[in-house]
């Protein structure tokens, strides 16, 4: 009956309904919208980076984007010179972790606040994106891979099995793949919070002090964990660069970082869950957005989060968890009423 | 020796350029503990009010130097009071908050004015030295930044306001207890620091040209500057200024601007990694 409550019941009911979704939903939605769907299962996945360095860390992380284009441009320019892309799709995520690793450890090392912590992230990633915007002309190419400047790189090979470099994943193939990622990124975050690493960067969140008198070392702590998030978000970059086929700049913009930090806050910090809905819903809401002149995307996502920080801080799903969670309380009292945090 | 006189002035000029478009971030940050994340797009707003109102006929200097400081004076004022005032004493929340700002003012300046570029050009000619020219605009920033800063040290040590502001931010209640109205002293002190924002924006408007995305390049370097400079409000300033300015225009001189502002970036977290408490000084970790 608190099956959905308590930890492991809640990943295998959370399996179900993934791959439940995963099923039903391309054969019920029209193939322009799964296409779009698409996008916001890989952003998601980016989502889900922030959401368990932000929202399990408490690394207030302002440039998860940069990650997440580091990912895409490490997959683009060595799946151009590879052409099989296995590779490169390793590459996409231990190049973002690596930079993340030696971003980190200049800054947790040097023990400088969350706050200056966020100007920094967000300040690398604007650099980033100056940096890579001067790349244009023939003297800017890895290989075979031109990259472009603003242009960016287009014409980037998909995804293919590995081994063979003609079976490649098709626009529906690549709905699964995104889906399955998701899917396998939430369970084995949730896995990861419930052990005893998961449990340590937890308790640092919560009392940074404490934990380090404990003696756990918080900012070795704090460093594996940003550096997972990147490594994750070059995952979802790696994967929307297979899905629009194409990467510029743009993924360093300070309006792609600010998107990143309104998935969170919407959908709620401190869950898992959260992220994914928020980002579903905001995205929803800007291609809705996007199909009329009159309001300027920037200025409502710009007024979402004024508002969300000023009138709903815990974001949506927080609040409904805890609707929830009550009413299996409820039920089962027979268990001790120690407090425990949620993992979901 | 020719070159040496050219290139010495324009580091000045990049060295004035950042202490002024840091200083409003500096008053706010180091006075009021505000991360004030919208801060680019307040130097944008200067610069749309300093080419708006040259357009429309009015003296260059006049509407650089007096009317884009007042209208974005009172822009942030208005802010303060409708989004600031809430969120004392939670940076994160201030943090997400002005940048949801920012986003909303980069989009409403290009529902008004369009996605693009706009400017006016530099008025004051050019001087010659030797067999070069330079843009006798360059020195006179140099003697705005030189002035600003003298100006806003006058205020803050010899005026009945700064006694106030400065005793304000020390210990509001006890401020409140002596007849002071903290609220007031609050925004007056956003507006001040707003106010220096649009004064840099229309200062650099000319040289740069206007887009509605410009805040982006300036609020990087501004929060490093007053990051690098740490707790003391003009000193910091003045002194990170100085370091990032000349290592920004040397690299610069000898690649490119963007590479410049790579290393700009790069010196200040190596910075911050060996010198952490210059930076978080006793002033911010109260705050946070």
């Amino acid at each position: 009956m608190t099956a959905a409550c308590n930890g492991t019941g809640g990943i295998v009911a959370a399996v179900i309904i993934g791959l439940a979704l995963l099923v039903v939903v391309p054969l019920v939605v029209d193939p322009i919208f799964l296409i779009e769907l698409t996008s916001y299962v890989i952003l998601a996945i980016l989502a889900l980076s922030l959401g368990l360095i932000w929202g399990y860390g408490g690394i207030l992380c302002f440039g998860q984007s940069a990650f997440f284009g580091i990912g895409a441009y490490a997959y683009a320019i060595a799946v151009i010179n590879m052409g099989d892309s296995t590779i490169p799709l390793i590459l996409s995520i231990v190049v973002p972790a690596l930079f993340a690793a030696l971003l980190g450890y200049f800054l947790f090392y040097a023990r400088i606040t969350d706050v200056y912590f966020g100007v920094i992230t967000l300040t690398v990633t604007l650099i980033l994106y100056k940096l890579m915007g001067t790349t244009s002309g023939s003297a800017y190419t890895i290989g075979n891979a031109a990259i472009g400047g603003y242009n960016g790189i287009p014409a980037i090979p998909p995804l293919n099995l590995p081994g063979s470099p003609t079976t490649f994943l098709s626009l529906d193939g690549l709905f699964y793949a995104a889906g399955l990622t998701l899917l396998a990124v939430y369970v084995g975050l949730r896995l990861m919070l419930k052990s005893r690493f998961g449990q340590v960067v937890v308790a640092i969140r919560e009392n940074e002090r404490r934990a380090e008198l404990l003696g756990y070392d918080a900012r070795f702590y704090k460093l594996a964990a940003f550096t997972i998030g990147g490594g994750i978000a070059g995952l979802a970059g790696c994967l929307f660069a297979n899905w629009g086929m194409f990467i510029s700049p743009d993924v360093f913009g300070l309006a792609q970082s600010a998107q990143v930090i309104i998935w969170v806050i919407v959908g709620g910090t401190g869950t898992l869950l959260g992220p994914i809905v928020g980002c579903f819903l905001v995205q929803w809401i800007a291609t809705q957005l996007g199909t009329q002149q009159v309001l300027n995307a920037n200025l409502v996502l710009g007024t979402i989060l004024i508002g969300f920080v000023l009138l709903v801080p815990k974001g949506i799903t927080p609040t409904v968890l805890d609707l929830i969670e009550r009413t299996c309380q409820r039920r089962s009292y027979a268990k001790p009423l120690v407090e425990k945090r949620s993992v979901s | 020796m020719d070159l040496l006189v050219v290139l010495s002035i324009e580091a000045l000029r990049a060295v004035a350029s950042l202490a002024l478009i840091s200083v409003g971030l500096a008053i706010i940050f180091g006075m009021m503990r505000v991360i004030n994340l919208a801060h680019g797009e307040f130097l944008m707003l200067g610069g749309y009010a300093a080419i708006v109102a040259t357009k429309a006929g009015i003296n260059i200097w006049v509407s650089t130097l007096i009317l884009a400081p007042l209208v974005v004076a009172i822009i942030g004022i208005i802010i303060e009071r409708t989004v600031i005032r809430f969120l004392y004493g939670r940076p994160r929340d201030t943090m997400l908050a002005t940048w949801g700002l920012s986003l909303f003012l980069v989009g409403i300046t290009t529902t008004i004015f369009g996605n693009t570029t706009e400017g006016i050009s530099a008025p004051a000619g050019s001087l010659q030295v030797g067999n070069y020219y330079i843009a006798a605009y360059s020195l006179i920033i140099v003697l705005i930044a030189i002035a600003v800063f003298a100006a806003i040290w006058a205020v803050f040590r010899f005026t009945r306001y700064g006694l106030i502001a400065r005793s304000t931010m020390q210990n509001p209640e006890m401020a409140a207890a002596l007849g002071v109205n903290p609220p007031a002293v609050y925004a007056a002190t956003f507006g001040i620091g707003a106010g220096l924002a649009g004064l840099a924006g229309g200062v650099m408007a000319p040289i740069t040209g206007i887009v509605p995305t410009i805040g982006a390049a300036y609020v990087a370097k501004a929060f490093i500057t007053v990051i690098g400079g740490g707790p003391a409000v003009l000193a910091g300033t003045v002194s990170a200024s100085v370091l990032f300015g000349a290592i920004d225009q040397i690299i610069t001189y000898l690649s490119t601007p963007v590479i410049g502002e790579v290393a700009l970036l790069a010196a200040a977290v190596i910075l911050l990694r060996f010198m952490p408490q210059g930076v978080t000084g006793s002033f911010f970790r109260r705050a946070s």
